[in-house]
């Protein structure tokens, strides 16, 4: 049996509705990346690829997408790491608070990141600056790990739940060491959510502005950092608009690559 | 690989005990004399009682929304479209999650413009940059962050148990509030996680397109950066800690910390 017609087609109404919502303001940002004008006028006057152009040239847009790209692959390292290690501990051992440890965990993705911001600023002060370890890539890289080590955890996490312990013992009786084991049995059938919990931790850590600007030095500029800082120059406002163009399209990459790589799976993964 | 594992609970402990230690009694570290006068001034004064009753307001007005607009698209994403198609809006729900949170708000910032595209379709009219224009971007922000965890819900919920409701007599509106609603509800609780924390610690959407509007968090980086006294920003930045403290506490009684 079916749902009333009427039901069904209220829903799907409102369902295309909900979708165009999300989808006008992104269309209207590829739109004002041909836009001819310099300003938000609005229907575009004519259509040019000389912006493209321009921002290809930029020297600073440039320099910020490689400081993002290598912020963002330090983080998801980093949080891969001791995501999985610790979604390991909660999940294979018990031990004293381990409870508190799925409430803790999600703080710093709960936390407002000014909150964030500030505790990480003034904690690398106290801690980092007498190590000699000054604001820069390497505090941005810690500070967007915190948050990543959430997402790895919650997907490795979820999948170990799912996992029975029985295949590793079963490993283990057929004489496996520990570490093969990890290498043979464990790794494969983590390999999609571990992939899909690198995904998001890239993902976010390169969009990540907040944290970025309480852990970053000046000459540092991540790309969210460089586009906020132009933002509101009129003179470079079509340059941001093509790298905001570009950006949403790029946003098809790593959900096309989920799919693709993990299945269904990854793409709906947990935030 | 035990050992490993202590160290990184022992650096996270670190990490959170000085995060607890400046944002509480961070009152006192840079003058280095404990006393409640900052977090005095933050609770009594009206300013900032005002901005923090407005910003709160704003996050429940930003999370009833987004549950009002996600819980029909994720109904019909899950209950109603046919397969093909339901992975296809998935897809399409979860891509602008991946494009840039700053192109986002810039996106409404040029369609708000007062020559710009809204305008150009309502005849003139804008509601301009302010706190409408603040309330509907973060509504659009995060709205994926509700639709996935809805969907997920509705995914739970077996088609079954809506056909029985609707054997026994059961109009829609009947069906929808007392068989969906209570099943999907700690899946809206756990996506209003989401909604209310991050409108509650914004302030560059807000900065974007609020025009003269200030919230929480944009008071809290004036203090800091602006006005450079951090231990007042520290005090400030206490109130969104307990009312996200305080959310959670309640969101967990509803089941949702297992849905996140």
């Amino acid at each position: 049996m079916e749902l009333p017609s009427g039901l069904r087609w209220t829903l799907r109404v409102l369902a295309w509705v909900g979708l165009a919502f999300l989808y006008v303001p992104l269309l209207l940002v590829l739109l004002n990346a041909f836009n001819k004008s310099r300003t938000f006028g609005f229907p575009p006057t004519g259509l040019t690829l000389e912006w493209w152009r321009a921002a290809w040239n930029s020297e600073g847009a440039r320099s910020a997408l490689g400081t993002s790209i290598r912020a963002a692959i330090g983080a998801t390292a980093i949080a891969l790491v001791l995501g999985t290690m610790a979604a390991f501990a909660v999940q294979r051992y018990h031990f004293f608070g381990r409870s508190t440890i799925s409430l803790l965990v999600i703080l710093p993705i709960a936390l407002p990141g000014i909150v964030t911001g500030i505790a990480l600023n003034a904690a690398f002060r106290t801690v980092l600056d007498p190590l000699g370890i000054g604001f820069g890539l390497t505090t941005v890289i810690i500070g967007h790990a915190t948050f990543c080590i959430v997402l790895v955890f919650n997907n490795v996490q979820a999948r170990l739940r799912r996992m029975s312990g029985s295949l590793e013992e079963a490993s283990a009786d057929l004489g496996a060491t520990g570490w093969q084991t990890f290498r043979m049995v464990t790794l494969p059938n983590l390999r999609s959510a571990l992939f899909a919990g690198a995904l998001l931790a890239f993902g976010l850590s390169f969009d990540e502005i907040v944290v970025t600007t309480f852990t970053s030095s000046p000459d540092v500029q991540t790309l969210p950092i460089w586009i906020f800082g132009n933002l509101f120059r009129p003179n470079q406002a079509p340059v941001v608009n093509v790298v905001a163009a570009v950006l949403i399209i790029a946003a098809v990459l790593p959900v096309w690559l989920a799919l693709r790589l993990a299945g269904d799976d990854a793409a709906s993964s947990r935030l | 690989m035990l050992w490993l594992v202590v160290a990184y609970l022992g650096s996270l402990g670190v990490l959170f005990a000085s995060a607890f230690w400046t944002t509480d009694s961070f009152t006192g570290a840079v003058v280095h004399s404990y006393s409640f006068d900052n977090l005095r001034e933050v609770y009594t004064q009206s300013l900032y009682r005002t901005v923090a009753v407005r910003t709160i307001s704003v996050a429940l007005l930003v999370t009833v929304l987004d549950a009002l607009i996600a819980f029909p698209m994720a109904f019909y994403m899950s209950k109603v479209a046919r397969r093909g198609i339901r992975q296809l809006l998935v897809v399409a729900v979860l891509t602008p999650l991946w494009a840039s949170y700053l192109v986002k708000a810039y996106a409404w910032r040029s369609l708000l413009a007062p020559h710009g595209p809204l305008s150009w379709v309502a005849g003139g009219y804008t509601p301009g940059y302010g706190l409408a224009a603040t309330v509907i971007t973060l509504t659009y922000l995060w709205l994926p962050y509700m639709v996935i965890p809805i969907y997920a819900g509705f995914e739970r919920l077996p088609k079954s148990l809506l056909e029985a409701s609707s054997d026994l007599g059961a109009s829609p509106y009947r069906t929808i509030r007392s068989v969906v609603l209570p099943m999907v509800f700690p899946a809206i609780a756990a996506g209003s996680i989401f909604t209310f924390s991050l409108t509650l610690g914004d302030y560059i959407a807000v900065g974007i397109v609020g025009g003269k509007t200030q919230m929480l968090a944009n008071v809290i980086y004036g203090q800091l950066v602006t006005a450079n006294n951090q231990p007042l920003a520290a005090a400030l930045a206490t109130i969104p800690l307990i009312a996200i403290v305080l959310y959670l506490l309640l969101m967990r009684r509803t089941g949702a910390l297992e849905n996140v």
